[in-house]
């Protein structure tokens, strides 16, 4: 019936109906209920990012320590020396930029054309691709895994980024944010004489830009986070991502959990700023669509 | 030069409103197929043709890298497999406690993040949410190195206020609830929002007409609040049931699977069964049989959430 969209911004403002009657005392008591919860949710990060800056000696130091060390650098240093962590850092940006971007202009493309053109055997392909939602990725993941091998493609960067570029939860929510899109304006454009595929980059584009940041925040979240996949396919070092190196540094005898921390915080904590600062398109983009009836 | 070559047949009629189809409307008829066309090949090439393979491979065993024809006998090995049946039983606690206790979760979460007498709600709903942006890889290892016996925060927490310390990640059954906890923390914020998006399309005359008959918060949240959430509470019900029945990320990087296989769920024994052992066929079977369970699992999920009467 109604979209999520509409929810979320008439959601904004607050609503006298739903809690009249209720006195000051029990918004105090509601909100400082949150906070504890929210503390308690809060506590890894806090805790990642000061572990991380202090040996493994004292992140199992008791008491713990609860304020920042002095040997960031020095865990930096001993990662670098045994992941060469720099480059794996550079592995995870550079393949999560270009899959962004790839990924981005597939799955746009085919949620406009699903959204917004009546075609022959839509609605079907439509639903191959939804099926794709539906079925767990560990079915595909031994024989995509001999397709690698085949293709010579094991170790490679394209082994990681093409498999999951026509991501179906990506063309679903275009198609959704898409749907939005009023025909009066491409109908204006095509009056103008615009072709099929500009009217696309010059009328389609510019006015989904939330909708595309939202796609593009959670792509390259998609992928900087990954884990599984690339594990299978980057069977070197020096062509891992951080979760693969990271991973692969744990369960070591005598893992050195200052360096693992500090490298894990740079994975985590950059993408929560990002994600922060650019939040309010990501939820409500994420969430176009989600719930209808 | 057209015009010179063949005079005013084809061309010009693409302006008149009459004659020869106008070639901007093929073009506005081929165009959607070459926009899914990238995705289709895509989807085809990585997702149709290696399920279809699965399916091939589930039949054959492998041996020192020789595939031959086994039939149905990965099937019937499965079925009586005890390890198999130790990841599905793994896997169907978390689905039947972890699941329902997180949805409870994120429903009261919802509800208060819509309530007027909640004050600095944005902060809230970004701070609930931040969990989700963490990959699985960094969370399960700070999740590891927190839950340590001896030497981690919890353990110190709980024995300031006089608990003795809990063995986490070492115990079978503590081991299964640390996996539930680290679940609960990642996704519950998640939940939260899908549902806070469907509870502001309630309309509040609805709860003022409850308040006119007298409703008091808790018969204004059964018969106002949850009906209207219903939908919502389908779709983070399936989508946390598939996402259960997968689950590989936590249990690998958290346990590895252990103690004792007590956090063995169905994808760490398919991985395990694929690029450990190398066992292809047999780890396809496993994930056929996922792919069924998954389908089962929705459908009744479907019949039973879904229907309104």
């Amino acid at each position: 019936m109604t979209t999520t969209t509409t929810g979320t911004r008439t959601g904004r403002g607050p609503r006298r109906s739903r809690t009249r009657g209720k006195g000051r005392g029990n918004g105090i008591m509601l909100t400082s209920g949150l906070a504890i919860a929210l503390a308690a949710v809060l506590v890894p990060f806090y805790w990642l990012v000061i572990a991380g800056t202090h040996s493994s000696q004292e992140v199992f130091d008791s008491p713990p320590p609860l304020l920042p060390g002095g040997h960031l650098a020095e865990n930096l240093t001993s990662l670098q020396d045994t992941v060469s962590f720099g480059r794996v850092v550079l592995n995870s940006a550079g393949i999560a930029a270009v899959y962004t971007l790839c990924a981005g202009a597939v799955c746009t493309l085919a949620g406009y054309a699903f959204a917004k053109y009546r075609f022959r055997g839509r609605d079907p392909l439509f639903g191959v691709i939804m099926l794709g939602l539906v079925i767990p990725a560990q079915v595909t993941l031994v024989p995509l895994f001999k397709l690698m091998a085949e293709l010579e493609w094991l170790n490679t960067y394209q082994a990681v980024i093409m498999p999951n570029l026509a991501l179906p939860f990506g063309i679903f929510l275009m198609r959704q944010s898409m749907a939005a899109l009023p025909d009066e304006l491409l109908d204006s454009g095509r009056m103008d004489g615009c072709g099929e595929f500009r009217l696309f980059v010059a009328v389609v584009l510019p006015p989904m830009r939330p909708a595309l940041a939202a796609l593009g925040i959670f792509l390259f979240l998609y992928q900087w986070n990954d884990f599984i996949w690339p594990l299978i396919v980057l069977r070197d070092g020096a062509s891992y991502t951080i979760p693969v190196a990271l991973a692969s540094l744990q369960g070591v005898d005598d893992t050195d959990y200052g360096a693992i921390l500090a490298g894990t915080a740079v994975a985590a904590i950059p993408m929560a700023v990002v994600f922060l600062a650019l939040q309010r398109h990501f939820v409500s983009g994420l969430l176009a669509g989600a719930v209808k009836e | 030069m057209t015009a010179l070559a063949t005079p005013a047949r084809t061309k010009p009629a693409a302006g008149g409103p009459q004659g020869t189809r106008p070639p901007r409307l093929t073009a506005r008829r081929l165009a959607p197929y070459a926009f899914v066309l990238p995705a289709l090949l895509l989807f085809a090439a990585f997702k149709l043709y290696p399920i279809a393979w699965s399916f091939v491979l589930s039949l054959h065993k492998t041996v020192g890298g020789v595939e031959t024809f086994v039939g149905a006998d990965n099937y019937t090995r499965l079925l009586h497999d005890p390890l198999f049946r130790t990841a599905l039983g793994n896997t169907a606690v978390i689905l039947v406690v972890q699941v329902p206790v997180m949805l409870i979760l994120a429903t009261g979460l919802a509800v208060a993040f819509d309530s007027a007498a909640l004050r600095a709600r944005s902060v809230f709903r970004l701070g609930f949410f931040l969990p989700m942006v963490t990959g699985l890889v960094a969370y399960g290892i700070v999740f590891s190195v927190l839950l340590n016996e001896e030497y981690g925060l919890v353990n110190w927490l709980l024995g300031l206020v006089g608990i003795d310390s809990v063995p986490w990640l070492v115990d079978p059954l503590w081991a299964k609830i640390s996996l539930g906890l680290a679940l609960t923390w990642h996704y519950t914020g998640y939940n939260a929002m899908i549902l806070l998006a469907r509870l502001q399309s309630i309309p509040g005359e609805l709860y003022d007409a409850a308040s006119v008959d007298g409703a008091g918060p808790w018969k204004s949240f059964r018969h106002v609040t949850l009906p209207g959430l219903r939908p919502a509470l389908l779709l983070t019900t399936v989508l946390s049931t598939i996402g259960t029945l997968q689950i590989f990320d936590e249990p690998y990087v958290l346990t590895r699977g252990g103690p004792d296989n007590a956090t063995l769920t169905i994808g760490v024994y398919l991985y395990q069964n694929a690029f450990t052992y190398f066992d292809f066929g047999y780890a396809s079977a496993i994930a056929y049989a996922l792919a069924v369970l998954i389908g089962i699992l929705g459908l009744i999920q479907f019949r039973v959430l879904g229907d309104r009467k």
